[in-house]
């Protein structure tokens, strides 16, 4: 067959070869430049990216990274606002979450051509500000676009800004929280007169809680995801460290100390060790594993983010969410993250643009009741003291979470999805499956952490 | 025929074809070159512009402080980045943990391919369902594999542990205990991938001459010597084959280790190439990850070699 070609193709090869290249050649670059021409003019995501062409003047670049329950709500919240501003067109573009996202948005602001608009966690933000990916505002500048500090969840305002400059505007608290299944707690006598779970304090109590709910159960009492989920581990661990008043790192700048606090540490992953050990928890179970036993009534409470709320809503479970109980030291605590929206430094952003960036991101707030059907906490004070949030549950029950809020430690390696979750994650769940000792665990968390400590921040 | 060719490396088909152009004309020869130059040339600039090119720039970043949080290379980093590697001991015990999976992978993937491919070639009726049957998991995307072995290996859910404790027995923490994650995966990765080595291997045998075995029915040898004396020499390029090729296949593990385990539990099972991948860009050190590429790199290229200069001899023996 190929022989064949070749030997037609011969005899042409004396005459017009040239001409026939030439003109060929000549036809591709025509379409080529077509191609390009009608791709500037469509300006679809990728030929945007391909071409790197920038936005047009009346429209915006949107990046989040949700999916899921919280992928359909954001999905609303930007019709919503396309409806109400129909001559702004919104491009959103959806990336996966964690490392891959932050990434991209990372990579494409680097490369001068990133979204006018993006999403990311608070507890990744040092690291975006701090290697000048960001633009920052002054609380004048967002007060003047009608978005006032004081108008946020303190907590999360303070965790956006860096060295007093605003370089993220919070849109939710999502905690980690406390589900209870509301038919095995009832029958348990957990429950109060008003059918809501009795308050829990200490330590005793929540061991006691989670006997009683196991006795009804016949298997477990509670259940948190231990096999390969290192981040819902830390946020566990973190919750009843933080509780203690322990701290795992300070960072000044890129420069990141180990501060952990070995007793207290220890104390935490005793009391979580205690719980798998007596059979209250299971120790070897992973998120599939949690999603099927307390769905199926097999086991009482379940520790896990609230952003878990449609997985169990649209079943016929009957369940309810509270905080995190408070188990140990002086004050409650809550683990928690925010999504906030960040405006991408770019150069080629002039005020116009601004300000219609701007206006997205307080339409998004202001409609955020939305939002909190994913289980967050809007972080836009308007919406989150509305009568519409407060009378909304189980979203309505955990706000003072939100209020103690503490998120992962400041450091160019922490943060939602990060290696430290990791590394912490994974020393906790060694503990929790019995394959380590507390004191073992801790010793795994600070080894774990050293080359970190110890290697050079990026761009630095 | 496949593996024919690739084994041959087309030293015994390309030179008499060549040798005929030269003595007929010259000038025809010098035309053909030229044009074979442009045939090639899509091919070329988009080889030197996504594999080459990158390449070198890597092999520059990886002298410097570059990180996916800045454009450019960031300031020179000189060997620094290169002395961490080799002083970090999470890179050497994810390389360990990488070849531990090749270890545990290549044997049973070209042992049981084989006899698998042995039985299916003895089949008189359906053997295209054989090969069918052997093949088709080898067709799964990744994460639909990975799926399925979560469902069967999951602690407290899964199939198998079920059947552990049905049975009054303590189930084994499959996923979370780093000596059985490695195995799980192993496992998942024998099932996933044997199809392709099976299938080589049923063309090596099906390329065996059927007057071969009549030969040796004749001379009266036993199915066990006529295995041992015949089949296996005949069938050595391919053979050699498929071991390189798995040892290759192996030692880039990363999708199936990601998915199943993150390379937990903590970093226990974490493959070389999850390494890379983690402090390029969750830690966003691309300078560092890129010299610890290289060395990685340099690893695998040592082991290729290696089964060159070893497999020399038995291409002279095909060839001879």
């Amino acid at each position: 067959m190929a022989m064949q070609t070749t030997a037609n193709a011969a005899p042409t090869r004396s005459g017009q070869r040239p001409l026939t290249r030439r003109a060929l050649l000549t036809a591709g670059a025509a379409g080529l430049a077509g191609l390009a021409a009608g791709a500037a003019g469509c300006g679809s995501p990728v030929e945007r990216g391909l071409l790197g062409t920038g936005s047009q003047p009346n429209s915006l670049v949107y990046w989040n990274l949700f999916s899921g329950g919280d992928g359909e709500n954001m999905t609303k919240m930007v019709n919503n606002y396309s409806a109400a501003h129909p001559d702004v067109s919104v491009q959103a573009t959806v990336l996966s979450w964690g490392t891959p996202y932050y990434t991209k948005l990372a990579l494409a602001t680097a490369g001068s051509s990133p979204p006018d608009v993006a999403v990311t966690h608070l507890s990744r933000l040092s690291t975006l500000a701090g290697n000048d990916l960001l633009q920052g505002f002054s609380a004048d500048q967002l007060a003047k676009a009608g978005m006032p500090a004081g108008n946020f969840t303190p907590a999360a305002m303070q965790k956006s800004t860096v060295d007093g400059t605003i370089y993220a505007i919070p849109l939710d608290t999502h905690p980690f929280v406390m589900f209870y299944n509301v038919d095995v707690c009832r029958e348990a006598g957990l429950l109060g007169a008003d059918g809501k779970l009795k308050p829990i304090k200490g330590p005793e109590q929540l061991q006691a809680a989670f006997a009683a709910a196991k006795k009804v159960t016949g298997q477990y009492g509670a259940v948190v995801a231990v096999t390969n989920d290192p981040s819902t581990n830390w946020r566990w661990f973190a919750t009843l460290y933080y509780q203690l008043g322990g701290q795992v790192m300070s960072a000044d700048g890129p420069d990141v100390k180990l501060t952990l606090d070995n007793a207290k540490a220890e104390q935490a992953l005793g009391f979580m060790r205690q719980l798998t050990a007596s059979g209250l928890m299971p120790g070897t179970v992973d998120g599939a594993g949690v999603t099927s036993l307390f769905s199926t009534g097999k086991a009482g409470f379940l520790l896990d983010g609230e952003w878990q709320i449609p997985t169990y809503a649209n079943t016929d479970l009957k369940f309810d969410v509270v905080p995190v109980p408070h188990v140990f030291g002086p004050k409650p605590v809550a683990f928690a993250d925010s999504h906030a929206l960040v405006l991408p430094r770019n150069s080629a952003m002039d005020d116009a643009k601004r300000a219609l960036a701007l206006g997205f991101v307080k339409f998004l707030l202001e409609d955020s009741l939305v939002w909190a059907a994913g289980g967050h906490i809007p972080a836009w004070l308007p919406v989150q003291r509305s009568k519409a949030f407060t009378s909304l549950t189980p979203q309505s029950n955990y706000v003072q979470a939100a209020l103690t809020a503490e998120y992962d430690p400041p450091g160019w390696f922490s943060g939602a999805g990060s290696q430290f979750e990791n590394v912490v994650g994974a020393a906790v769940a060694s503990c929790q499956n019995g394959s380590a000792s507390p004191a073992q665990a801790v010793q795994a968390i600070r080894s774990g952490l050293q080359p970190y400590l110890d290697a050079p921040a990026p761009g630095t | 025929m496949a593996t024919a060719t690739i084994i041959d490396d087309g030293s015994a088909s390309g030179s008499p074809r060549s040798a005929t152009i030269g003595e007929t004309s010259t000038k025809s020869g010098a035309d053909e070159r030229r044009a074979g130059w442009w045939f090639s040339a899509p091919f070329l600039v988009l080889y030197l512009a996504f594999l080459v090119g990158p390449a070198i720039y890597g092999v520059v970043m990886s002298f410097s402080n570059a990180t996916t949080l800045r454009p450019g290379l960031g300031s020179a980093a000189g060997w620094a980045n290169y002395r961490e590697v080799f002083a970090s001991s999470e890179f050497w015990n994810s390389m360990g943990h990488t070849l531990w999976f090749t270890v545990l992978t290549t044997p049973p993937l070209v042992i049981l391919a084989f006899v698998f491919a042995i039985l299916a070639d003895r089949l008189r009726h359906g053997r295209g369902l054989a090969r069918f049957i052997f093949f088709a998991p080898y067709v799964l995307p990744v994460t639909s594999v990975t799926l399925i072995f979560t469902f069967l290996y999951a602690g407290e859910i899964g199939l198998i542990p079920t059947i552990f404790t049905v049975l009054g027995l303590e189930p084994p923490n499959l996923l979370g205990e780093t000596s059985w994650a490695f195995i799980s995966v192993a496992v998942l990765t024998v099932w996933w991938t044997i199809g392709f080595n099976f299938v080589v291997f049923l063309a090596g045998l099906q390329e065996v001459p059927r007057d071969v075995y009549e030969a040796a029915a004749v001379d009266g040898a036993k199915p066990g010597r006529t295995l041992w004396s015949v089949v296996l020499p005949l069938l050595r390029p391919t053979i050699v084959l498929v071991v390189m090729l798995q040892i290759l296949a192996s030692l880039q593990v990363f999708n199936q280790m990601y998915l199943m385990t993150g390379g937990g539990p903590g970093t226990s099972t974490r493959p070389v190439m999850e390494f890379i991948y983690d402090s390029g860009f969750s830690d966003a050190r691309a300078g560092f990850a890129a010299a610890a590429t290289m060395v990685y790199f340099f690893a695998v290229l040592v082991i290729s070699v290696i089964w060159y200069l070893l497999r020399r001899p038995a291409r002279k023996g095909a060839g001879g």
